[in-house]
């Protein structure tokens, strides 16, 4: 057999292999560019169902913008995007409405509605898409969405202007969870809680992903996230997604940009800190 | 075995809005798993057995909910042998039918045990809204935090006016500390770029002050009168309220909101730590420009708007203009001119100190700069307006009649 048919076999190979095990979110040749400003150029990234995948780069690479390309928020150039095998680009709002219900979204800072409580920013998603579901239940629903995220129960009827960043987000949890979505989309989740609080955000964050199964799309510049609950990174550099893979995989390629990330003085604490971790638990 | 269905047709709902709104996006998997929930009551060995079946996720319940509550006791176990499918919606649904019911759980998936049981260690209530409070009581409380704010904002807004004369009296004697260049940059902004707008406006009410006086003067056939009218109600009234206002609105709104945004971004504090003061650096400056300000812009507004009812005399009542400076120099003394040009200065010091103060008071959030300068806009017209009629009793009690 000719190489370049090994090397083909291989490859339907694999992508059978990826098919079974089941592809969540497909992105095909992104281009995303602003006025002369090119973000994304044949920008290529799966996410597998049931993982979660970390997204990392420097600031200014796009790791938003491909999060907003997927979502919608933000129509590409050029590419395919495929959320559960349905195409995402040029779909009417109404279309796509039936995606929507199976994802949330966590925006940086929260994004909750500012004239509803807590609790009823959990309800907004639930009224909007349910509205058969009586207020009865719905307030229970939103008060064991608000419990699970781990917020204390007095924060359901306070406004967002009343509560600390770290309540803000789990708020934000609170309201992406609201009708069980299949995929969970966190930019920065982390971003601006003190390390104790980061650290019970990512415990959190993994405790859900194993009870509902989600398939997580995370965003981070923490590298503690990245080590304690990441399945896969996908490493954003050069326009693209420059290497995907465990960590150990990528401290294996000899990018630049990932050596620098992984292994200055923060990779190595933090790898420090997952190995001490599993001194602990032998 | 007498078996009880309950909504037997139930399946035909599985073709309902829902599977018609979810199936283009769902894989083969879940397409099959997309049956409506239903349940069904039977009896197993003497025992009340609730069997449910379908898929148990927030789209497929439909009335399932509402089913369950219908359910009177006992009942001994709740079946999930036929359940595809569940998420914590439909878990915690469960949940609640187990605790009213006292019901156990038959089941050969551990995962829905699992689920259930992942709910029902959340469950405890939390209030949705904050507690209610009745209108009469609300009132009540607003109207007293209402009485309690203005007072607290007049105190403020005196304790703000006493810090710039501070401020004022540190920079006479250290005049290296006067900032010109800020000075002359709000000379800018707060003089020059107005020029156009205000000059529209007095136009326009000049007009329109000539235009309804003549009307009536008419009537007693005294439209010489309107000149009278004109002069003397621009040079001391309308020329300086006017422009206050305007000033208020662009100036004193700008500075609220800048610094609001300043206080937000802690530019004020770091001004404090390198050792500048805000107030001479940030409050003086404006204040100044404000003062100097007004005076000219007010002189300004006053004689476009006496040429905007000259232009309308000279149109609609055949006066021509010679006549009409003529005329406006024998009936408005110059302490009209006065009069308002002694106004202009303390009107200045209003709008400037209410738009600065309100900026300062900004703390929390974005939405509070919103606020703070809409407050400062309000306070600072309706400040001017109070103050000119203590003024307007002055100055007869002069005799500038």
């Amino acid at each position: 057999m000719a190489p370049e048919e090994e090397i083909a076999e291989e490859e339907a190979r694999v992508e059978k292999a990826v098919e079974r095990d089941g592809i969540a979110i497909s992105v095909r040749n992104l281009k995303n560019s602003f006025g002369e400003q090119v973000v994304h150029e044949g920008l290529n990234l799966d996410v597998r169902k049931g993982e979660i995948l970390g997204v990392v780069g420097g600031s200014g690479t796009g790791k938003s913008v491909l999060m907003r390309s997927i979502i919608g928020l933000q129509t590409p150039d050029e590419g395919e995007v495929h959320v559960f095998g349905e195409s995402m680009i040029g779909r009417l709002d109404d279309e796509a409405l039936a995606i929507r219900k199976r994802w949330g979204v966590l925006f940086q800072g929260g994004a909750l509605f500012s004239t509803l409580t807590v609790a009823e920013n959990v309800e907004v998603p639930i009224r909007e898409y349910y509205p058969n579901i009586g207020p009865k239940l719905r307030d229970e629903i939103a008060a064991y969405k608000i419990r699970m995220t781990g917020l204390p129960a007095e924060a359901g009827p306070k406004y967002p202007a009343e509560l600390s960043g770290g309540m803000k987000k789990r708020a934000g949890l609170a309201r992406a969870l609201a009708l069980d979505p299949d995929l969970l989309f966190l930019d920065e989740p982390t971003a601006g809680l003190d390390p104790i609080g980061a650290a019970a955000f990512d415990d959190q964050t993994r405790k859900l992903q194993q009870t509902l199964g989600l398939t997580v799309f995370l965003i981070t510049h923490d590298l503690d996230t990245l080590y304690s609950i990441c399945d896969r990174v996908a490493v954003l550099a050069d326009r693209k997604v420059t290497a995907v893979g465990t960590i150990d995989e990528l401290l294996a390629t000899d990018h630049p940009w990932i050596q620098e990330y992984f292994n200055g003085p923060r990779g190595r604490a933090a790898t420090a800190a997952v190995a001490r971790e599993k001194d602990k638990r032998r | 075995m007498s078996e009880t269905f309950w909504g037997a047709p139930s399946f035909d709902r599985a073709d309902g809005p829902f599977r018609l709104a979810v199936q283009p996006i769902m894989d083969h998997t879940t397409a099959l798993m997309n049956k409506a929930a239903d349940l069904a009551q039977e009896v197993r060995e003497g025992r009340t057995v609730i069997r449910l079946s379908g898929n148990l996720s927030i789209a497929c319940l439909n009335d399932l909910p509402d089913r369950l509550d219908a359910v009177e006791g006992p009942v001994d176990t709740i079946d999930l042998s036929d359940v595809d499918y569940m998420d914590t919606i439909g878990a915690w649904v469960l949940h609640r039918t187990i605790k009213r019911l006292g019901a156990r759980i038959e089941s050969d998936k551990c995962d829905a045990e699992r689920l259930i049981a992942a709910v029902g260690r959340v469950d405890e209530p939390v209030n949705i809204r904050p507690d209610y409070i009745p209108p009469w009581q609300r009132v009540v409380g607003q109207i007293g935090e209402a009485v309690v704010n203005s007072g607290t904002t007049l105190l403020g807004l005196l304790g703000f006016f006493g810090g710039t004369l501070v401020a004022t009296w540190n920079v006479i004697r250290h005049p290296g500390r006067f900032r010109i260049n800020a000075v002359v940059q709000r000379f800018e902004v707060v003089g020059v770029s107005a020029l156009g707008i205000i000059g529209l406006m007095s136009f326009l009410i000049g007009i329109v002050i000539a235009q309804q006086g003549s009307v009536q003067l008419r009537q007693f056939g005294m439209e010489m009168l309107t000149i009278n009218l004109v002069g003397r109600l621009t040079f001391r009234e309308l020329g300086v309220l006017m422009t206050a206002i305007m000033v208020a609105g662009r100036s004193g709104s700008a500075f609220a909101a800048q610094l609001g945004t300043m206080k937000l971004t802690e530019e004020v504090d770091a001004m404090r730590t390198i050792g500048v003061s805000p107030m001479e650096a940030l409050v003086l400056p404006r204040t100044l420009a404000v003062v100097v300000m007004m005076p000219l812009l007010s002189f300004y507004a006053s004689i476009v708007a006496i040429i905007g009812g000259g232009f309308l005399c000279a149109v609609s009542l055949d006066i021509p203009p010679i006549t009409f400076v003529q005329r406006l120099r024998e009936v408005v003394p110059i302490h009209d001119l006065w009069v308002g040009l002694i106004k202009a200065p303390v009107f200045g010091v209003i709008i400037a100190l209410a738009g600065c103060f309100q900026g300062m008071q900004v703390k929390a959030n974005a939405e509070e700069v919103g606020l703070r300068t809409t407050s400062a806009v309000v306070q600072a017209i309706f400040l001017v307006i109070v103050l000119d009629a203590f003024f307007a009793v002055f100055f007869t009690w002069v005799g500038w009649n």
